[in-house]
């Protein structure tokens, strides 16, 4: 039986923050700000990169930093001297609505298939491809759920390959006063 | 008309004003040093490309204006690297344009090629590479713009061989107003309630101290904190960085804290009850150990770069702006406030003034030259206006110490990186810069010989600094270090004192070269080299290897426990 997806987030620090960063769309601008980040000793956890929905010529990145590796003040502040980036929204976890997306092949013969299927239900998750003994699974949700699911595959499946996005966040609608 | 990407780039560095260019050719940058024969830009062959950076940074920060680099790919560009980390650390306007192999061989492993934008990502405030030749007017005028405004700093712009060799339709640069750099946006302007706030919080300070850094100096604000201090009566104390920004004759003045601070100025600090930091950064060679950095002081932390606020020492009012509009708009709203009676902070501010003056004891007959006492003839014998620029070690602090400084931008070194020889190409392109000024190079012997060779870019290209050699024969700070803290076991820092002979060198490279023993020869041998315009003089001062600077904080100890002159110690 499927344990419930929930819990805490292991794979990130109890004390992080989620930088949205929209940045120009110019050569070099990830190798800058992983740069910044190496040099002044700022963790990343996670990075997300996509094109600015807004305008072709921005990127928004999406980073969850340690902010036990130094004050968010000071990782905002060296951030922004970075010429091509543009503004930076800072969030803590409960200010923010976060997804992650997970891709994972499993193996998993025919006894164990409804299991599989099942706790795919529970979760939310869906077969993106298979063949005779495995299956790729998708699942978007929160990086919380994520965390739980990947656990669930890891002890009760072989898994051959596991995929994450790393997380994207947008502010909550309705933050905690 | 059409032009090549090389005269499209003189013609977009003469658009932004400028009159001159430390460079060296080679085969990436080669179609640029076509142009350059036709331009009214002046070109100073230098001898090695460090040379041209760190004279550009001279250039700089004399006039104020950006200095200009210009050097080939690969070595020639990594030879720049250590002027642009020292530009980022001193925030100098700095634009280095390097050349780059032809945009078709970039990656391959080219002859002469190096990712120079991405060895400089960390040491630059911004780096380009030129992809399209239409771009050229408009990113060096985003690169005079980034390295000029805000905190200034150093940029590069990399520039392949086939971009300066593509035809193009000439399109004059935008200005500034006109620059689409949406991420780049300093804010100059201090906000005007923190600023009534810091006013108030000023004027009820019992022990207040100005803590003034280079800022003051790279926002031109030397006038607006002479008005300030002297509306609020605070005394100031200048940084390495900040020599000069305020005058030392000045009643207010406390001279220099830090590592080699004056007992004054270092104590000072320690008991204030309020510091103001204008354009400083609370550095770990001004505050020591930083637990024990200024206990008992709420602090008031002005700067252009957000970054600084809080980095360092929590700010309990942080103002981000121009150091001199906001120390300005602090005047300003001071005029207006009665200011606490501190009489009781003068009385004992002057007596550790009395107490433990800055002090060396004079050569006995026989002895060698004191590094202290040159120091003073050098600065009572040369013209007021006098520029001093210094290398990196013992002859530094000697010379931030014992010049007394009283106008802005007399004084010039490598503050944060610390540069062993930055001297030499520094006084050339400070003379490059104020041609109708006396130039004081004052040096090492370890430094002179990193830089040496740019002596003859200076005798060729009729620039006649005077560089005078503090020589110990030692590398003296690290000697220094040694026998206090290594129990005298002197490692590596014996130079010997008469290889090279620094008298035949300086001829060899078309300058004057004096050697001064005797105390008695110090001041006609200054006087000598003063008189002489027309080619550069070197003057070998033999000085005493066992002369330390004091005070000294230790490194890692608190500034309380600053060590004085072994002449001011208890019992002495």
């Amino acid at each position: 039986m499927a344990e419930p997806f929930s819990g805490t987030t292991e794979h990130t620090p109890v004390s992080h923050h989620i930088l949205s960063v929209l940045v120009e769309n110019k050569a070099g601008v990830l190798s800058r700000i992983a740069g910044l980040f190496s040099r002044r000793g700022f963790n990343i956890f996670s990075l997300a990169v996509a094109p600015a929905a807004e305008d072709q010529r921005f990127s928004r990145l999406t980073i969850v930093v340690d902010a036990e590796s130094a004050p968010i003040a000071q990782v905002v502040g060296q951030l922004n001297k970075l010429i091509n980036v543009v503004e930076i929204n800072d969030m803590r976890p409960d200010e923010a609505t976060e997804r992650e997306l997970l891709l994972a092949t499993v193996s998993v013969d025919d006894e164990g298939r409804a299991a599989l299927l099942n706790s795919m239900a529970h979760a939310g998750a869906s077969i993106v491809d298979f063949s005779a003994n495995s299956v790729t699974i998708s699942l978007s949700g929160t990086p919380a759920a994520v965390d739980a699911f990947e656990r669930h595959l890891e002890a009760n499946y072989a898994p051959v390959e596991v995929q994450r996005t790393g997380r994207v966040a947008l502010p909550r609608l309705n933050p905690p006063a | 008309m059409k032009i090549t990407g090389a005269q499209s780039l003189i013609k977009s560095l003469e658009a932004q004003g400028v009159e001159v260019i430390f460079g060296l050719p080679g085969g990436a940058i080669l179609p640029v040093y076509d142009p350059i024969i036709d331009s009214t830009i002046r070109h100073i062959l230098v001898r090695h490309e460090q040379g041209a950076g760190h004279m550009a940074e001279g250039y700089a920060q004399a006039t104020g204006r950006p200095g200009v680099a210009l050097v080939t790919s690969g070595p020639g560009a990594t030879n720049i690297v250590t002027p642009i980390s020292n530009a980022y650390m001193d925030s100098i306007p700095l634009v280095v344009i390097t050349g780059q192999v032809p945009t078709a061989a970039i990656g391959t492993d080219a002859f002469q090629e190096c990712d120079i934008t991405g060895i400089t990502q960390g040491i630059t405030k911004h780096n380009w590479l030129i992809t399209d030749v239409a771009d050229i007017p408009t990113v060096i005028a985003e690169a005079f713009y980034v390295a000029t405004t805000g905190r200034p700093g150093p940029v590069l712009v990399d520039f392949p061989k086939d971009i300066a060799q593509t035809e193009v339709e000439w399109v004059d640069p935008p200005s500034f107003d006109e620059l689409d750099l949406p991420g780049y946006k300093p804010q100059l302007d201090g906000d005007a309630e923190l600023i009534e706030a810091a006013a108030q919080m000023m004027a009820t300070a019992e022990r207040p101290v100005l803590y003034v850094g280079g800022g003051i100096l790279k926002a031109r604000g030397a006038g607006a904190l002479r008005t300030l201090a002297e509306t609020t009566g605070i005394p100031v104390v200048t940084t390495l960085m900040a020599r000069g920004a305020f005058p030392d004759s000045h009643e207010l003045c406390l001279g220099m804290p830090g590592m080699h601070g004056n007992y004054t100025a270092i104590t000072a600090m320690q008991e204030a009850d309020l510091l103001v930091s204008l354009g400083a950064r609370f550095d770990d060679r001004v505050t020591g150990k930083l637990d024990g950095f200024a206990p008992k002081a709420q602090i008031i932390h002005v700067d252009i770069d957000p970054a600084e606020l809080n980095k360092v020492r929590r700010a309990d009012i942080g103002i981000v702006g121009d150091a001199g509009r906001v120390t300005e708009a602090l005047a300003t709203v001071s005029a207006s406030k009665t200011q606490t009676d501190r009489s009781a902070w003068w009385a004992q501010l002057s007596e550790w003034q009395e107490r433990y003056p800055l002090t060396f004891e004079p050569a006995e007959e026989g002895q060698a030259l004191k590094p202290q006492a040159v120091i003073e003839a050098l600065a009572a014998h040369s013209p007021a206006d006098t520029i001093v620029v210094a290398g990196v070690g013992q002859h530094q602090m000697w010379a931030a110490q014992h010049w007394r400084y009283e106008t802005p931008y007399t004084w010039i070194n490598s503050g944060g990186a610390g540069t062993m020889g930055f001297a030499v190409p520094g006084a050339i392109g400070a003379k490059v810069g104020e041609p109708g000024r006396t130039v004081w190079g004052i040096d090492g012997d370890g430094c002179f010989q990193m830089t040496a060779q740019e002596l003859v870019t200076a005798r060729v290209e009729g620039i006649p600094v005077k560089i005078a050699i503090l020589n110990n024969s030692y590398l003296g700070m690290v000697r220094q270090w040694q026998e206090m803290f290594y129990e005298e076991r002197y490692s590596e820092v014996y130079l010997t004192p008469d290889v090279p002979n620094f008298v035949m060198l300086a001829e060899a490279m078309g300058c004057v070269g004096i050697r001064v023993d005797r105390p008695e020869d110090v001041i006609p041998a200054i006087e000598r080299a003063n008189a002489i315009n027309d080619r550069p003089v070197v003057i070998d001062f033999r000085t005493d290897a066992s002369e330390k600077v004091f005070p000294m904080v230790p490194a890692g100890a608190s500034n309380s426990d600053v060590v004085v002159h072994p002449t001011q110690r208890e019992g002495a």
